[in-house]
């Protein structure tokens, strides 16, 4: 038996316009057969105008259950959001 | 037509809307297209199973505003349960657990949100197994699936049946390769998968064990067995499991049109020459119970569900489903103009649905064992498949390898 061949993500991006999107995952020995499965399996509908393959093993995930809380830093800076600012009445175009 | 007053009014409003923008445009070529209220049709389930599956409570007004709901009946579900997902996700609570949280608790909780468990989340090592075993005999039933149906691709009618056979049958390709994709998220290998169904220590759907005779049993296939597989399908896009309720979404949009094709072929049959309308009811009367069977067995000799329900994983039962099933296809049969085989079939008011027969569950678990009329010979296909793609895949991995080695070269 051959060894598995790698797996890659697969991103689409479905209309001009829209960002590419995460729909999935296959196996191909190089990136130009991932690109041409991925648009067999993943367009066969003319769901895409645009396919990115990347080996899934080149990504790095950070981790939902990690303890200590990743995202936390951004918690209280309520600051960043407009809603945040009082805006006196009667002012436009702000 | 009173005794299908369950079906009410509303549905058949709908069928007249969206007949005309569901319909294919690949369909309206030469040969009988279905007629135009029937399309509409097949994927609309009951009103009264609204109410006897609980699902009024889960999905709100979906069923009951096809005016404002171009893809009502299942297609509609599937809809819903997208939006759900989507809605779920935009409450999710942020980031993971709490550092002092319990990760159990944690996992309890998100399933009680009807939220996702994602890939990487802690999740109970029954519950990964569970999910695992499940989304592979999935997978493998997509892959054997394709047998019966490949069977009559070189002899399809004419070449338009031909060609939509064979997307068709692509699709089935493509629905095993969305679920392998899945159960791997669970940290299991695609050649691991494979094994195991090649070496036969996981199932597939018993229904594939079942000969294919004519050419009409390519439209029952389609009818009966396709739209089992919907009524099965359509509640797994709520499944708690991200990655396989995202590819149920995915396969269920697919298997809309494959109901359609074999309700067609059966259709036309049907009103065509006698001997065609023999042939489309010897079929219809072959696929019933097996397809029926489909459910697994009955709730009391249901095995896994109980823990499957509470994750989640599982939201009807099987017998709830086969019901739903029943109740669906009764009317669809009318059009056609074919009988179901079953004497006993009559409309109950006091249930609001569909007294029936059930199928052999000992012919069930006989074929479940490896005694069905065709189980070794599709295994015998498969694994015969698998090899003579050997070369294929070493071939591949060689190529890459060597242009690899010549990328190398040139960045040295
Ligand atoms: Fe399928
Ligand atoms: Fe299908």
């Amino acid at each position: 038996m051959t060894e598995q061949s790698p797996l890659w993500e697969v991103f689409v991006r479905a209309r001009r316009g829209l960002s590419h999107t995460h729909v999935g995952s296959l196996h191909a020995p190089d990136a130009e057969l991932a690109l041409r499965n991925a648009r067999d399996l993943y367009t066969r509908r003319q769901e895409g105008v645009s396919i990115w393959v990347v080996p899934a093993g080149a990504i790095t995930a950070s981790s939902p259950d990690e303890k200590d809380a990743f995202f936390d830093p951004a918690a209280d800076k309520v600051y960043r959001h407009p809603t945040f600012y009082e805006v006196p009445d009667g002012v436009a175009h702000l | 037509m009173d005794r299908y007053a369950a079906l009410g009014g509303i549905h058949l409003r709908g069928v007249i809307q969206v007949t005309g923008l569901r319909r294919s445009a690949a369909f309206t070529g030469s040969g009988q297209p279905v007629t135009e209220g029937v399309a509409g049709f097949l994927l609309h389930p009951l009103v009264s199973s609204v109410e006897s599956c609980n699902t009024g409570l889960m999905y709100g007004n979906d069923f009951s505003a096809p005016d404002d709901a171009p893809g009502g009946g299942l297609l509609g579900e599937v809809e819903a349960a997208e939006v759900a997902l989507r809605e779920a996700a935009a409450r999710a609570r942020r980031g993971g657990p709490a550092p002092e949280e319990d990760l159990e608790a944690y996992f309890v909780d998100v399933i009680d949100a009807d939220q996702k468990i994602e890939p990487r989340d802690w999740m109970p090592e029954a519950y990964r197994k569970t999910l695992i075993r499940q989304i592979a005999q999935h997978a493998h039933s997509e892959i054997i699936g394709m047998q019966p149906e490949g069977n009559w691709i070189s002899r399809a009618p004419s070449l338009k049946r031909k060609a939509i056979l064979l997307a068709k049958v692509q699709d089935e390709a493509g629905h095993g390769l969305y679920l392998y994709a899945a159960a791997e998220t669970l940290g299991i290998s695609r050649d691991e998968l494979v094994e195991l169904l090649l070496n036969g220590r996981q199932k597939y759907s018993s229904i594939f064990n079942y000969p294919t005779l004519t050419w009409a049993d390519v439209g029952a296939i389609g009818w009966l067995v396709d739209g089992a597989a919907i009524v099965n399908q359509v509640p797994l896009c709520r499944c708690s499991y991200g990655p396989y309720a995202r590819a149920m979404i995915r396969v269920c949009k697919e298997e809309s049109f494959h109901q359609r094709q074999g309700y067609e072929i059966l259709h036309t049959l049907a009103h065509g020459t006698p001997g065609q309308k023999a042939m489309a009811q010897d079929a219809v009367d072959r696929w019933w119970y097996p397809s029926l069977a489909m459910f697994g067995p009955p709730d009391g000799d249901s095995t896994h569900s109980a823990q499957s329900m509470a994750w989640k994983i599982k939201r009807f039962s099987n017998d709830e489903l086969r019901q739903r099933f029943v109740d669906m296809c009764v009317q669809q049969a009318e059009i056609l103009g074919l009988t179901l085989p079953d004497p006993d079939l009559r409309w109950n008011d006091d249930r609001r649905a569909y007294d029936y027969t059930q199928p052999d569950y000992d012919e069930l678990m006989q074929v479940i064992k490896g005694n069905g009329p065709c189980n070794r010979q599709r295994m015998e296909h498969r694994r015969r498949a698998h090899a003579d793609g050997a070369w294929v895949r070493e071939a591949a991995a060689a190529y890459a390898a060597k242009r690899a080695e010549q990328k190398e070269k040139v960045a040295a």
